[in-house]
């Protein structure tokens, strides 16, 4: 499997956020995103995961099979996706049938991101880093090759981190790709790196106005 | 593909089960409206049985449109409909599994209860069954019909009133149909077949349109 993103740029609200990003992922590779706040690491990540159209350029996804982009990927946003009324394991569960493909069992994933304890437990009930464990456990209960990752270290501890690296690692080892936007170094193995830059506002030419 | 629609439905059974669902509520709604409107006309049991059947439709109408706002908007907010949108699944499949599942606790239980508030409208047993038979059959109508306006709405904050407004124009013919019905049943011109058939057919028309609607809408917005 092998994603080739060319030139693409990507428009908000009339403004252009940025434009000219290109970059290639095959199996096994990483892409850590870095930039600004604003910069628009999260609105790569909408348009590589088909929420956002981007504005110009052209998304390849090659050696897929019949699958569409959508169907490959796994994406862990700010918000979570998990109901706060059901709990953890009740969340994973319907993950699991609803995507299709199923890899570890709830129980399994939970214990893999170190909360085994907490798999009865409602949502509501979980701290913020508690949620975004569970969410990341997502990523292990059905087989998706892509992983699109919006700050997945935001809220989690040092311990917690390096089980993240360790599960983005293996995940790799296995053909696997991540794309991850990032303030916080994630520590990956030589991942490949692009950094965003705004677009400069060009300056009104004189006479016009 | 069916997994993923019985996933989803088993899911949103389960939330509304759970604590602030909205399966129950819909119903204490239901039979607070049946509840005030004899107080509100006074104790004249021939004109309560008369338009007992078009108070209950109004109230069943009503109690359909009160959760409606957070169908779509409640997975809109928590992230689920991103989680929704990465599946193999056609949206449409999960438009279908949504509304079902809201029809199973809102409008199934309202059809069911409608005899024991039949008896606060003074109904006769026969409007009872018949007020039973339309709501069956003329709530999925009204279900299907509010997804729509559910899906346009699920990204504003307040989209509740801007969703009535928007669905109950819609919403008149199956009203018509369905109160006809219910009195054609006690007597009338008409039989009871001819308003219950085009009620059902209403349904059918509502399926398609509103699962097809709902599910465009949502992969529009943002």
């Amino acid at each position: 499997m092998r994603l080739s993103v060319n030139n693409l740029a990507c428009e908000r609200g009339e403004r252009r956020i940025f434009e000219g990003v290109s970059f290639t992922l095959s199996a096994g590779e990483a892409l850590v995103i870095t930039g600004r706040n604003g910069a628009g690491k999260s609105s790569l990540l909408d348009i590589l995961a088909g929420r956002l159209h981007p504005a110009g350029g052209a998304i390849l996804l090659d050696e897929a099979g019949e699958r569409t982009l959508a169907e490959c990927l796994h994406y862990v946003g700010h918000r979570d996706a998990l109901k706060a009324a059901l709990t953890a394991e009740e969340n994973l569960t319907f993950a699991r049938d609803f995507l299709g493909n199923p890899a570890l069992k709830p129980r399994e994933a939970l214990e893999a991101v170190g909360l085994a304890h907490a798999a009865r437990l409602p949502v509501a009930y979980l701290s913020a880093g508690q949620r975004r464990r569970v969410a990341l456990a997502r990523l292990l209960v059905a087989h998706r090759p892509f992983w699109l990752l919006d700050e997945p270290t935001s809220a989690l501890d040092t311990a917690s981190q390096e089980t993240l690296r360790l599960i983005l690692e293996r995940h790799r080892e296995n053909g696997g790709m991540i794309a991850a936007s990032t303030h916080s170094p994630l520590f990956l193995k030589d991942a490949k790196e692009i950094q965003l830059e705004r677009t400069k506002i060009p300056p009104p030419s004189a006479g016009e106005g | 593909m069916l997994k993923s629609f019985n996933a989803l439905l088993v899911r949103d059974l389960k939330l509304a089960a759970r604590v602030g669902g909205s399966g129950v509520m819909g119903l204490i709604f239901f039979l607070m409206i049946v509840t005030l409107i004899p107080f509100a006309l006074g104790p004249d049991l021939n004109l309560l049985s008369r338009i007992g059947p078009a108070i209950l439709w109004i109230a069943a109408l009503l109690a359909t449109l009160i959760g409606l706002d957070r169908l779509f908007q409640a997975d809109q907010e928590d992230g689920s409909l991103d989680l929704l949108r990465l599946s193999h699944t056609p949206m449409e499949i999960v438009v279908l599994a949504k509304v079902i599942a809201y029809w199973l606790v809102t409008g199934l239980p309202l059809a069911l209860a409608a005899p024991f508030l039949g008896f606060l409208v003074a109904l006769s047993p026969e409007a009872m069954l018949a007020m039973v038979a339309t709501l069956l059959v003329g709530t999925p109508a009204l279900t299907f019909i509010g997804a729509v306006g559910a899906a346009l709405t699920s990204s504003l904050r307040r989209g509740g009133l801007i969703l009535a407004i928007l669905v109950l124009p819609f919403m008149i013919p199956t009203l018509i149909f369905g109160v006809s019905a219910a009195n054609a049943a006690v007597g009338g011109t008409i039989p009871f077949a001819t308003p219950f058939l085009v009620l059902v057919a209403l349904s059918l028309i509502a399926a398609v349109v509103g699962t097809v609607g709902a599910a465009a809408a949502l992969r529009s917005g943002e």
